[in-house]
């Protein structure tokens, strides 16, 4: 599997995402935001970080840079592509996710391991995880209160689109167990093909057991699959 | 040409900022303030003499870039 990690000012997960990706075999290559070609890649990584400082909003000036048309041309035409935390803001804002997430209900800046239960384990992102299992990883982010409008709510729970909710380590999903007021607990999204994963959570810092668990490994393993 | 922008947060959108700032607010002693809404203001200046295509210009601006569509409506004026 070949892979490319999209890196712009203010990445600054792009290497532990290498780093996850080369311990489980991808050959891995670092892609800057001014180039204009992609190499042929079977997986696109957009890592978290800030990038351009969240200037304007969180993803929003990342979203037009140069590299971003190629990244799109390659999931419209069917590249896995996988946006974590600011990546996920970006991935919104070019439009390939619809959506968007807003300031964290609590206005603060949340770094910790929360729980996550997965709520589609049928896709080439998730098919390593057990059904609705229940993931413990760290979210790291002051944007990450997904929202979205009624007509998208629905068409993601009728095609099964919500990838990650957040909920506690019973898998109960309310409001204790929601973080940031993001919309019906969710922590990610699929687009309607489910070859774009654009999540909060960071599953790369959940790859070592020296550091951390685990529970990170299977999205990676899933898209060796 | 000049041309100023507001950016504010839909009706129907959480704005925590804005409601932490009302709060403050209510806590100073206004007791008259009804409800506070948090924005962005720009103001752009465009090389075009004619006015309708100048503001053509800025609503392309504000729908390519500077406004989010799904939580954010926005105004343009001229200055």
């Amino acid at each position: 599997m070949k892979s490319s990690v999209i890196v712009f000012p203010g990445s600054n997960c792009d290497r532990d995402v290498a780093v996850a990706l080369e311990k489980l075999q991808f050959k891995n290559q670092m892609i800057w935001h001014k180039e204009t070609e992609l190499p042929k890649s079977d997986l696109i990584v957009i890592p978290g970080g800030f990038s351009y400082g969240d200037y304007l909003r969180s993803g929003a000036i990342a979203g037009k840079s140069r590299i971003i048309d190629e990244v799109i041309k390659a999931a419209n035409s069917g590249c896995l592509v996988l946006g974590i935390c600011n990546g996920f803001q970006i991935l919104t804002e070019t439009g390939l996710l619809k959506g968007t997430l807003l300031r964290n209900k609590n206005l603060k800046f949340i770094n910790k391991d929360v729980h996550i239960q997965v709520q589609n384990n049928k896709t080439k992102f998730s098919n390593k995880y057990k059904e609705n299992q229940v993931l413990k990883i760290n979210i790291a982010h002051n944007e990450g209160n997904y929202f979205t409008d009624a007509d998208h709510l629905k068409e993601m729970k009728d095609e099964d689109l919500i990838a990650f909710k957040y909920c506690d380590e019973n898998g109960i999903k309310n409001l204790n167990s929601n973080p940031n007021g993001s919309l019906d607990n969710i922590a990610g999204i699929f687009n309607s093909q489910k070859n774009i994963l654009g999540m909060m959570p960071h599953p790369e810092r959940m790859v070592d057991e020296m550091i951390s668990n685990q529970d990170g490994v299977n999205l990676f393993s899933s898209l060796i699959n | 040409m000049k041309f100023s922008i507001t950016v504010t947060l839909k009706k129907d959108v959480l704005d925590p900022q804005g409601k932490v700032v009302q709060n403050t607010l209510f806590n100073m002693g206004m007791n008259s303030l009804k409800s506070i809404r948090q924005g962005k203001h720009f103001e752009v200046e465009v090389e075009e003499n004619d006015q309708s295509i100048a503001k053509k210009k800025v609503d392309e601006m504000c729908k390519k870039l500077l406004v989010n569509l799904i939580i954010e409506d926005y105004k343009i004026n001229k200055i």
